[in-house]
């Protein structure tokens, strides 16, 4: 068994910058595992522009985006080793993995970082009747066989869901040369952002049905049409709305699941809120010297905050190898007031040694609310917000002095004061 | 004649009402609430334009080679420019920022790769 100071598992956006961000802090024995055949994670198929305004200020593709940070990993020489697909990892920090080329290798690491992102939901989780046929494929299934396999998955296409996946596949598939009759919303709001509704659907003429969802799926071997309907306040089917729709394809952009299996083999303890492991604002998890960032760690809207929370996480385990074995620390925990969901990190040292970068989802679109972090009567942020909407995660800084300061008796919590 | 659109410029995606004379020139809109909406919705009618990001072929192989336009094209122009990206065949290797076709379909842009193929 090798001893390696830090193990990244998965080469995504997460893993690279988390190497990067572990380099930048003085960590030299870093090893990336990545069971793909190249780095870049989920970037590789994703073609589009949009990314990296934040962090670059230009707007790069997903593959461009993904290069600059290859390009660094090489520059630093960090070592990662492709097809290699990690397997088990347990309380102890030794890590399984098994490559073609290597065989079955075994790890004991100093420092773990979990970089595994997320999967879709598939057809299975939806719990659609209907016939079992072919031409049903998840949005990112498609997205990867269009963008890296160069196939055309089908000619005329229904998206069921209207997720940021689903709503770049419509443009996708329109420009090579599919019919995408309409896309489906259960919700009666979009989850996508308001950019890809508009140039993804509108530009091109796609109709949006929301409060609609597929009832039925008719084909033998593959697809022939689907039935949509609406969908009253309880999501139940409206009888008398139902519509057939001749298509060979359906998609399916229904949201997205952190991969966590390998986390819970660790022991590591997960949020039900999330889907991912509960943190403090280091990043680390329930084990000791075990860290997770990325869509792993909770489902990002945008691969800059991806990259940023990663870095932390890296610098996070180098200081922890470093330190070689530090005390147990005690925490605040972060509670989750009116309106908010899914908040990360779910708690904070009582002295923690940077300002604290928090994230959420509101649970419903609020008008000319109030977001506030509060402990006790003191109150350490405040801001008004214009719109806040499931689809679009709240970021915001607390000061490590104003959390330092407040009352280590009380939890801190985050909540959103709706406009009266 | 009026046109609605929905400004991209934030989450509250306002819906914006857009008065244009006889001609198509723009006149006046309404229904924003604010500067950027506003500017949103004067280049929208009068010259609205997109980056466009698609895949090329690429000789002796399966998996394709992502492009786009170095800077965003005519909106009426996308499905031209896709026509003639069909008949586009490069030979590896090819570098992210590598030019695949200069001035696309006479828009004056060129088309660049975005990913390195060895
Ligand atoms: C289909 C799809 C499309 C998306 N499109 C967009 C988009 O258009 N715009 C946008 O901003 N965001 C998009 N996202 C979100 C995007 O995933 C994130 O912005 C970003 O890629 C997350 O980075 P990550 O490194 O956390 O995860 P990923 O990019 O998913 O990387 C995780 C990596 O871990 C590897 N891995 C997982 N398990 C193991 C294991 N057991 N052993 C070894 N390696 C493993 C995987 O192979 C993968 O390379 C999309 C997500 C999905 C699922
Ligand atoms: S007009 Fe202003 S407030 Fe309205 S969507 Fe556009 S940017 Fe947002």
């Amino acid at each position: 068994m090798k001893n390696v100071d830090i193990v990244i598992i998965g080469g995504g956006p997460a893993g690279l910058a988390a190497a990067i961000g572990a380099y930048e802090a003085g960590a030299r024995d870093i090893l990336i595992l990545e069971r793909e055949n190249a780095l870049g994670g989920i970037l590789k198929q994703c073609i589009h522009n949009g990314f990296g305004l934040h962090t670059f200020k230009e707007e790069l593709t997903g593959p461009e985006y993904a290069q600059r940070f290859i390009d660094k990993v090489r520059e630093y020489n960090i070592p990662y080793q492709l097809d290699s697909m990690v397997l088990d990892i347990n309380a102890e920090k030794v890590i399984t993995c098994v490559s073609r080329e290597h065989g079955v290798q075994q790890f004991k690491a100093g420092a773990i970082i979990l970089c595994m992102g997320c999967r879709e939901r598939p057809r299975g989780a939806l719990g659609t009747p209907g016939e079992r046929c072919s031409g049903i494929f998840t949005a990112g299934t498609a997205q990867k066989l269009v963008n890296l396999e160069g196939y055309l998955p089908g000619k005329k296409v229904v998206i069921l869901g209207s997720g940021d996946i689903g709503l770049i596949m419509a443009r996708r598939m329109t420009f090579i040369g599919a019919e995408v009759l309409c896309c489906v919303e259960v919700m009666p709001f979009s989850g996508g952002l308001k950019r890809n509704i508009v140039q993804c659907l509108d530009d091109y003429n796609i109709p949006l049905y929301l409060s609609h969802t597929v009832i039925d799926i008719h084909g033998k071997d593959r697809l022939t049409g689907v039935t949509i309907a609406e969908v009253d306040s309880h999501m139940n089917p409206i009888a008398g709305t139902e519509q057939y729709i001749e298509c060979d394809t359906l998609l399916l952009s229904v949201g997205l699941l952190p991969e966590n299996e390998l986390s819970e083999m660790a022991g590591v303890k997960i949020s039900p809120n999330t889907s991912g492991a509960v943190v403090d604002e280091t990043l680390q998890t329930s084990v000791p010297g075990i860290f997770a960032a990325g869509n792993v760690l909770h489902v990002h809207d945008l691969v800059d905050f991806v990259s940023e929370e990663s870095e932390l996480a890296g610098k996070s385990a180098a200081n922890y190898v470093k330190q070689a074995q530090q005390g147990t620390v005690s925490h605040r925990q972060v509670v989750m007031g009116n309106g908010v969901n899914a908040i990360v990190p779910q708690q904070i040292s009582f002295t923690p040694d940077h300002d604290v970068h928090m994230m959420f989802r509101p649970r419903a679109v609020y008008k000319g609310a109030v977001i506030t972090a509060s402990v006790g009567e003191q109150t350490l942020y405040t801001k008004k917000a214009r719109i806040l909407a499931p689809g679009e995660m709240v970021n915001f800084t607390l000061k490590k002095d104003d959390l330092t300061a407040a009352n280590p008796d009380l939890p801190l919590t985050v909540e959103i004061k709706e406009a009266a | 004649m009026n046109k609605m659109l929905t400004c991209i410029g934030c989450p509250m995606g306002c819906q914006i009402e857009v008065e244009l004379d006889d001609n198509g020139n723009f006149v006046s809109s309404k229904g924003w609430s604010c500067n950027i909406g506003k500017r949103y919705a004067q280049e929208e009618v009068t010259a609205p334009v997109r980056t466009v990001t698609a895949l090329v072929e690429v000789e002796g192989r399966q998996e394709p080679l992502s492009v786009k336009t170095a800077n965003p094209i005519p909106k009426g122009k996308i499905f031209d420019c896709l026509a003639e990206l069909k008949k586009v065949k490069v030979h590896a290797p090819v570098a992210i920022g590598d030019v695949v076709v200069e001035n696309l379909c006479d828009t004056g842009i060129s088309l660049v790769a975005t990913k390195n193929i060895l």
